[in-house]
């Protein structure tokens, strides 16, 4: 992994990656105004987020970046929608990049599906695999405190849903479970999630 | 599925872990609960969280093309509302309004239409088009489809092959999911032709763009808005025409 980058503005590298919460949903109203400059601070305090994840989801790099690329597009374009009343800016921004990127695996599979039998279920996704290179920050530490106290179903059925890109269907077959229960441990977990964090509308 | 269970749907949608037809149905009931709303914004918020842990600086070549693209093309014209407020993306009844990332409508009208709608009590320039479902539904070599979408709605394709033309009649349709248009396709082994985007709307009779005669089957896919040339999901939907009665 090249970790040469241009470092951004006052930004050092090993800072949490999702910058100040005010500052970017400031950027986001002045670039709806047209301002590109704005736009560019935008993406340095938010890049390795959205392409991590991105990347984590579609796995092949050059599609993280088609799907990186995509979402920062769209923000572009809807960030005269964006409203800080309803979320955080980056919180805005990853909910585009997730949907991108789900919806490049799940199209992918469902073109090999037509050319040949696909099995998703033989390639288990490994969760566990951190050699990817992640960003050391503060919040970072505290996510994976959260989530180390989900039940092990719990904690599954999120990651196999957010970083796996599946269908709750898909959960409970991967899971063994019924889809009443994995719907309901996807829910419990991300709430649960909601409460250690302290996030609230 | 109860209304009861379909609150749990928050924190699957929250994650996009619904299919598309259940993603279509939850926006719909999203447009009438404000507790799923909430509830939805705050988990996406927590999901988003989870993205700390995976961070990974990204190549230079994806600022350059960002900055590159962005130069090119103005944001969107803010949603002007008499209520500019925290409602001001509130969904519409059918739940299509509720479209956070909607780019242009217009492309949809100007790419999008190629199946054509006709209604009973359109005006009389429509006539040939009316002319054209009913032919196809009246021909006596009409072949008919029936597939049943739970609660997502219900669907008819005939097809006459002397007609070279099919029409779908659908009964009580969950719109397409945002961003997303329901596309209709022939299908011939594995080849997919486009025969044309559904308008929204959940009782229609719709002629498919496209000839029909050689088609084994039909399709219908939920493909991002305006539609595709090749299918990027799963039907939702496959009407064998090979065992039309």
């Amino acid at each position: 992994m090249d970790h040469v980058r241009p470092v951004p503005d006052g930004a050092p590298e090993g800072a949490p990656s999702g910058g100040d919460p005010a500052r970017l949903a400031d950027l986001l109203r002045q670039a709806a105004l047209g301002d590109e400059a704005a736009f560019a601070a935008f993406y340095d305090a938010t890049s390795a987020r959205a392409y991590g994840l991105a990347l984590r989801v579609v796995r092949n790099p050059a599609h993280a970046e088609e799907v990186a690329q995509e979402a920062y597009l769209d923000a572009w374009r809807s960030s005269t929608r964006f409203d800080a009343e309803r979320g955080s800016a980056v919180g805005w921004l990853l909910t585009i990049v997730h949907r991108k990127a789900v919806d490049r695996v799940r199209s992918v599979e469902a073109a090999t599906s037509r050319d040949e039998t696909w099995n998703r279920e033989t390639a288990p996704v490994d969760h566990d695999q951190t050699a990817e290179a992640a960003h050391a920050s503060l919040d970072a530490a505290r996510v994976r405190g959260a989530v180390a106290t989900l039940t092990d179903v719990q904690r599954r059925a999120v990651e196999l849903t957010y970083f796996g890109g599946y269908t709750h269907t898909e959960v409970a077959t991967l899971l063994d479970v019924p889809l009443g229960t994995a719907k309901t441990r996807i829910r419990d977990g991300l709430i649960r999630l909601r409460d250690l964090m302290g996030v609230a509308s | 599925m109860s209304e009861m269970d379909i609150h749990k749907l928050t924190g699957a949608y929250a994650m996009d872990a619904l299919d598309e037809l259940e993603r279509a149905r939850f926006e719909q009931h999203l447009a009438t609960c404000e507790d799923c709303r909430a509830e939805v914004g705050e988990l996406r918020e927590t999901a988003a969280l989870l993205s700390e842990t995976v961070a990974v600086p990204p190549p230079a070549s994806l600022r350059d093309s960002v900055l590159a693209g962005i130069s090119q093309v103005r944001p969107l014209a803010p949603e002007v509302t008499s209520h500019p407020s925290r409602h001001a993306d509130r969904p519409a009844a059918r739940g299509r309004g509720w479209v956070p990332f909607l780019v242009a409508a217009a492309i949809a009208l100007i790419v999008g239409v190629g199946a054509v709608v006709t209604q009973p009590w359109a005006p009389s320039d429509d006539v040939e088009r009316l002319t054209a479902a009913e032919q196809v539904l009246q021909a006596p070599d009409a072949q008919e489809v029936f597939v049943d979408l739970g609660e997502a709605g219900r669907a008819t394709l005939t097809r006459s092959k002397s007609q070279d033309r099919a029409v779908i009649t659908t009964e009580d349709m969950v719109s397409a999911p945002s961003g997303k248009d329901y596309e209709l396709w022939f299908i011939d082994g594995d080849e997919f032709v486009s025969a044309g985007l559904m308008p929204d709307d959940p009782d229609q009779t719709v002629v498919l763009d496209g000839s029909a005669g050689a088609a084994a089957a039909v399709g219908i896919t939920v493909e991002p808005e305006g539609g595709s040339t090749q299918p990027t999901s799963d039907p939702i939907a496959v009407f064998d025409l090979t065992e039309a009665t």
